[in-house]
């Protein structure tokens, strides 16, 4: 069958056949780096016009309409002027991290895509600690956005990235007992047991209010580690002219924007494993014929229609809730989600103990 | 109670902004509220809104009259002097002096269109009109006489 697993195995297998393992392991991790470049490139063209349009629809507007039919190569015409933009480093800056921090923002993304199951039997990296990996490298983030925003020598930078440090902080704990709320009910941090145990219905069906509430924690904390409106302090059009990245240009500029897409399609993928089953098709309790209708598509199709369903949530929020000030948004994560998630946790142990969930 | 008002202040958070969610989600599923107008593709069929406004005109009718007393209400009424009023005297049939405008200047350079002058107006002689394109290679073709050369007051306005 053409399924992706299937493409993989063909690759491995001949790729064994023709080279010793060595080799072939190599070319195979050659082959997997060259697919994740091209996949975050892809995503950078598809996410950037998505929200463009997501945005002007919203907005009562019609949205890029002219490069290309219906405008759809916007974003490639976009990518072509950021290209041949001069990348400038200011002055004053520093100047070996200045250029560091762009790539260590895309680095972590690259890190992160490593664990994630893009389809059945189709995972970079099956490790048995996948969500621990995850929330601490998805951490490393900030470094990147302090980095950038403490080499520029510019109080602005310095001002968004203190505010992201501030942010990221916080907001990783609620989504972190978000996270933890699943490992609890599902007892392992490994993805694909985790995808495995949502079999028989996903853990936003099974796991009754406590993990709707949990899995709406997640979605808000996300959006807030991706620095994304309503809780873009770390950028603050408005206040800090562009935030930590105030000074970037040309094609550093562009990887920090591609660094924000590519993180909002993890922190999605990760939502949609965790809580909408991954790869796992929609199964309604005994009714076999529509299971099995269910199981014709393919399972890719299922995990990337899930997490563009996030996505689109996630820009809905953008363009719809206005921006918090910097005290209103530590108040909602230590006085409201914090307290709540905590709550919701013990609630969740309880459902997990006394197995209360289907 | 605290813990009460804590409770009620997370659910009236989360239904304002399912409330917002639902108005911006209308308007994503319905594209027809779209506003934007293409502009320079659709120049023969643009609708403006009634209240766009443009410029200030002064209306005639047919018989190239108007309906300005010339009583200075709109120069006083503008904020950045964007209009001058200059009067004459007419010779009424009954030998009266009775004054008149002689031109109306109208500085569209300066113009902010606020729409005091159309407001302090008490004849209606003057209006706002949809035209917006306004580019012109010398600025003093943006000064601009109202009344038509050889126009005179409507009967009846006073």
């Amino acid at each position: 069958m053409w399924s992706l697993s299937g493409i993989s195995n063909i690759i491995h297998n001949w790729l064994n056949q023709q080279f010793s393992p060595l080799w072939a392991l190599i070319f195979e991790m050659v082959i997997a780096g060259v697919c994740v470049i091209g996949l975050f490139a892809a995503l950078g063209l598809v996410l950037v016009l998505m929200e463009r349009k997501v945005s002007a629809w919203m907005q009562i507007r019609l949205g890029p309409n002219r490069v290309g039919p219906k405008g759809i190569l916007q974003s490639l015409a976009d990518t072509l002027k950021l290209l041949v933009k001069e990348g400038m480093t200011p002055g004053g800056a520093d100047k070996f991290l200045f250029n560091l921090a762009p790539l260590v923002a895309m680095i972590v993304a690259m890190l992160l895509m490593a664990p994630i199951a893009f389809a059945k039997d189709f995972q970079l990296w099956d490790l048995n600690i996948g969500v621990l990996y995850i929330s601490a490298v998805s951490s490393i983030s900030v470094i990147s956005i302090l980095m950038a925003g403490w080499a520029s020598n510019n109080k602005y930078s310095l001002m968004g990235a203190m505010r992201s440090g501030a942010q990221i902080v916080s907001y990783e704990l609620s989504a972190g007992l978000a996270i933890l709320s699943v490992v609890v009910l599902t007892g392992s941090l490994n993805l694909n047991e985790i995808i495995l145990s949502q079999a028989d219905g996903w853990w936003i069906f099974k796991g009754h209010i406590p993990m709707l509430i949990a899995f709406v924690i997640f979605i808000i904390a996300v959006t807030a580690e991706t620095n994304r409106a309503p809780f873009d302090l770390a950028e603050a059009e408005s206040e800090l002219t562009a935030g930590f990245h105030t000074e970037y240009s040309g094609m550093k500029f562009a990887l920090f924007f591609l660094a924000e897409y590519v993180n909002v399609f993890i922190v999605c993928a990760i939502g949609a494993t965790l809580f909408l089953g991954g790869w796992m098709p929609f199964h309604i309790g005994h009714w076999e014929s529509f299971n099995h209708v269910m199981d014709y598509i393919p399972s890719s199709i299922w995990f990337f229609g899930k997490t563009f369903f996030l996505i689109f949530v996630i820009m809905w929020f953008r363009w719809t809730f206005p921006r918090l000030r910097i005290d209103q948004l530590l108040n909602l994560e230590w006085k409201y989600l914090l307290p709540i998630s905590m709550f919701n946790i013990l609630l969740v142990t309880l459902m997990a103990i006394l197995g209360w969930h289907f | 109670m605290f813990i009460v008002k804590y409770i009620k202040d997370v659910f009236g958070a989360i239904k304002s902004l399912l409330v917002g969610m639902k108005r911006t989600g209308y308007y994503f599923t319905h594209h027809k509220e779209i506003i934007t107008q293409e502009y320079p593709d659709n120049k023969a069929t643009l609708q403006l809104p009634e209240r766009f406004k443009g410029e200030v005109v002064m209306p005639h009718d047919e018989k190239n009259e108007h309906r300005c007393t010339g009583c200075t209400a709109c120069e006083l009424a503008c904020p950045n002097g964007t209009i001058k009023v200059v009067t004459k005297f007419d010779i009424t049939p009954e030998g009266k002096k009775k004054k008149a405008i002689d031109k109306l200047v109208y500085h569209l350079e300066l113009c902010t269109m606020c729409n005091l002058c159309i407001v302090a107006c008490p004849s209606d002689a003057i209006v706002m009109a949809q035209t917006f394109e306004h580019s012109v290679f010398d600025r003093s073709q943006l000064t601009k006489v109202l009344n038509n050369p050889g126009s005179k007051i409507m009967d009846g306005v006073e």
